[in-house]
């Protein structure tokens, strides 16, 4: 059984006048444990289909089902539910609350799903131990560097055991030896924790990484590739 | 960890954080301190009025109250009082007087006023001229055809102490009676006018002058905590109710001074209204641009999964703290200020005359009521909370898509 179905979803955005066909009858479906990337040109619709699996926004037609749960019918709270605890996010960038320090940072979303403090302490500083942060614990995102957010972030996004974590071109804000630095972590985690990871690209480097490619091209599916 | 991430954001931009809280603190001051001035002004237009020989409650033969004349007397005061003893509080004091218009002359002037006989000792407590003698001595119980006048009255007669003015009045009879006293001592009052009103004798030789026995024109009764004269006044008219004596009390006898201090009760709330509408403008901008700075944040804790309450309430607890903060300093400074002030009154000799005629002092001593200030800090802290909901609100309504394109 897939872990995340997407079922012939559009998405058109209105701006102004133009109506922009930003995701046109997508069907995907992605096993557990996948390592998969989205892959395509700039405007080609990767962040779009991305938001949709991630229940950030919704398809104007079509349904996405992420763990068995069917977004067409959840209301907005029991959706910021199944992100809490089912979907982990890597953005871009802006991925940190930049008042609070590494460790801070990779505790909240299990303050948010109500973890006792010692516990959450605990697990936040063996996430920042698995991606090589030991020594960062206590900076604020302002000291640390671009691949050290990063690592961060997927710190983060691991640590309350989601059943997937999307990434939205991770490495894009990143030289190609520290994305490439990054990838390996991810590709770590995914081997080690079985976690599915879903992250979009347009970066050779780091299709190569992917067990599976899928190439988006003017919000169509141009190509879908297992390796 | 709520607290703290709320702490760290309050100083991320510590402008704004201080002028939100110098606001607040300025607001808070300005409620309190204004509203002690005034309950200052109140209590002493009531103090000078319970004392200018009204007292908490008042006791007259009825009749006395629609005409002020001698035919309406309580004659025999003592028992009177015996009656009641049970009903007043241990502490209260009390005073019998005779009062009667009279018509006081010397070779130059003549003028009207009100000639209170009474009871020296008595007075102590009760009304200003228990205290009031500042020249010459006070009159005493058994003194004849002594009196005491005001220093106002004094100098519009031009004469001194030693001196003697004819007092005229109407007796028991109705017919003239007239009678020379001698000026034995000069009382001073708080108002001018009060000191042009009233000549004190003693009791005893007014009751004769009259010709009125034992008898009385009112007892007044001062009760040391004021809060209690409703009450007492309501157990003495018990007893007293088949009787031919009524009780009044001050709010029955000065109807000015409770209409004054009605409208200064409204103007309290009024002021604080005033004051606060002006802050919440402050504190609703410069949170609405705290929120609209950090629309990524939001943006980012909703993907992650925080609940819009939940994010609502993190605006709050940012703005309760700052609220808070300036409330406790705003406390500080508005007591601190008073009590500097109140050691020493605030002189308004300046505008004295003015103020003589609502019944003040020239100075006013301010006073902080624990009721003032507790209004003073549930509005700014209620109020500033619910206009706060509004930058919240907004912070929480935030969708993620909208704040990755918000840069
Ligand atoms: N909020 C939006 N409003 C209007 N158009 C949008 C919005 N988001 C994306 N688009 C448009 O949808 C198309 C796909 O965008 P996007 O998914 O961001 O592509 P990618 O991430 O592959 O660069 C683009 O043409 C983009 O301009
Ligand atoms: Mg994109």
């Amino acid at each position: 059984m897939p872990i995340v179905e997407v079922n012939g979803v559009d998405k058109v955005y209105q701006q102004g006048d133009i109506e922009i066909h930003a995701l046109k009858d997508i069907h995907l479906s992605i096993a557990p444990g996948s390592f998969a990337a989205i892959a395509g040109p700039s405007g080609s619709g990767k962040t779009t289909l991305l938001n949709m699996i991630g229940g950030l926004d919704l398809p104007d037609h079509g349904d996405v089902i992420v763990d068995g749960c069917h977004f067409s019918e959840m209301n907005q709270s029991q959706l910021a539910e199944l992100r809490l605890n089912r979907i982990g996010f890597v953005f871009q960038s802006y991925n940190l609350i930049p008042v609070l320090s590494a460790v801070e940072n990779v505790e909240y979303v299990m303050l948010l799903q109500g973890v006792e403090k010692v516990e959450r302490r605990e697990r936040a500083m063996a996430m920042l131990d698995e991606v090589g942060l030991s020594e960062k614990y206590h900076n604020r995102p302002s000291e640390l560097s671009g691949g050290q957010q990063q690592r961060v972030a997927v710190a983060r996004a691991i640590v309350s055991n989601p059943a997937i974590v999307l990434a939205d071109e991770p490495t894009a804000n990143l030289d190609s030896k520290t994305g490439e630095g990054l990838l390996k972590i991810m590709a770590a985690m995914n081997e080690k924790r079985n976690v599915t990871f879903i992250f979009s690209t347009h970066d050779k480097m780091v299709m190569d990484y992917a067990h599976r490619l899928v190439l988006l091209r003017d919000g169509m599916i141009a190509d879908d590739e297992f390796k | 960890m709520e607290l703290l991430l709320a702490w760290r954001n309050i100083w991320r931009n510590p402008r704004r954080t201080v002028i939100i809280m110098i606001a607040v603190i300025i607001g808070i001051w300005t409620m309190i301190a204004l509203t002690s001035l005034m309950r200052g002004m109140v209590n002493d237009m009531f103090e000078n009025g319970i004392s200018t020989l009204t007292g908490d409650i008042k006791l007259y033969a009825s009749g006395y109250h629609n005409d002020p004349s001698i035919e309406y007397r309580i004659d025999d005061p003592n028992s009177v009082m015996s009656e009641i003893a049970k009903a007043l509080p241990y502490d209260s004091k009390y005073a019998a007087r005779v009062r009667v218009n009279a018509i006081a002359s010397n070779a130059r002037h003549s003028i009207g006023l009100t000639l209170v006989g009474i009871d020296p000792d008595k007075e102590a407590g009760v009304s200003f001229i228990g205290n009031g003698v500042v020249g010459g001595r006070m009159i005493s119980e058994d003194d004849n055809n002594a009196i005491v006048i005001g220093q106002a009255l004094l100098e519009k007669f031009e004469t001194r102490i030693g001196h003697k003015l004819i007092l005229m009045s109407q007796d028991s009879q109705n017919e003239i009676a007239s009678r020379a006293f001698k000026i034995v001592g000069v009382y001073r009052a708080k108002l001018q006018s009060t000191e042009k009103q009233y000549v004190f004798a003693s009791k005893h030789s007014a009751q004769k002058m009259l010709g009125i026995g034992n008898g009385v024109s009112e007892i007044s009764i001062v009760i040391n905590d004021h809060e209690k004269y409703e009450q007492t006044a309501q157990n003495i008219r018990a007893i007293l109710k088949n009787s031919d004596i009524e009780v009044y009390t001050w709010k029955d006898l000065l109807p000015m001074l409770k209409a004054y201090m009605e409208i200064f009760d409204g103007f309290v709330v009024l002021w604080y209204l005033v004051v606060f509408v002006a802050m919440a403008f402050g504190i609703v901008n410069t949170m609405l641009m705290a929120v609209f700075e950090r629309m990524r944040e939001f943006g980012l804790l909703k993907a992650l999964g925080m609940k819009p309450s939940l994010i609502l309430r993190s605006v709050l607890i940012e703005s309760g703290i700052i609220l808070i903060m300036g409330v406790i300093a705003g406390n500080l400074l508005a007591f601190g200020s008073v009590m500097m002030v109140a050691a020493t009154g605030i002189d308004l000799s300046a505008l004295a005359s003015g103020f003589e005629y609502v019944g003040m002092s020239s100075a006013i001593y301010p006073e902080i009521l624990l009721n003032d200030v507790l209004l003073a800090n549930v509005v700014v802290l209620v109020l500033g909370l619910a206009v706060s909901t509004y930058p919240a609100v907004k912070a929480s309504r935030i969708t993620p898509v909208e704040a990755m394109a918000h840069t």
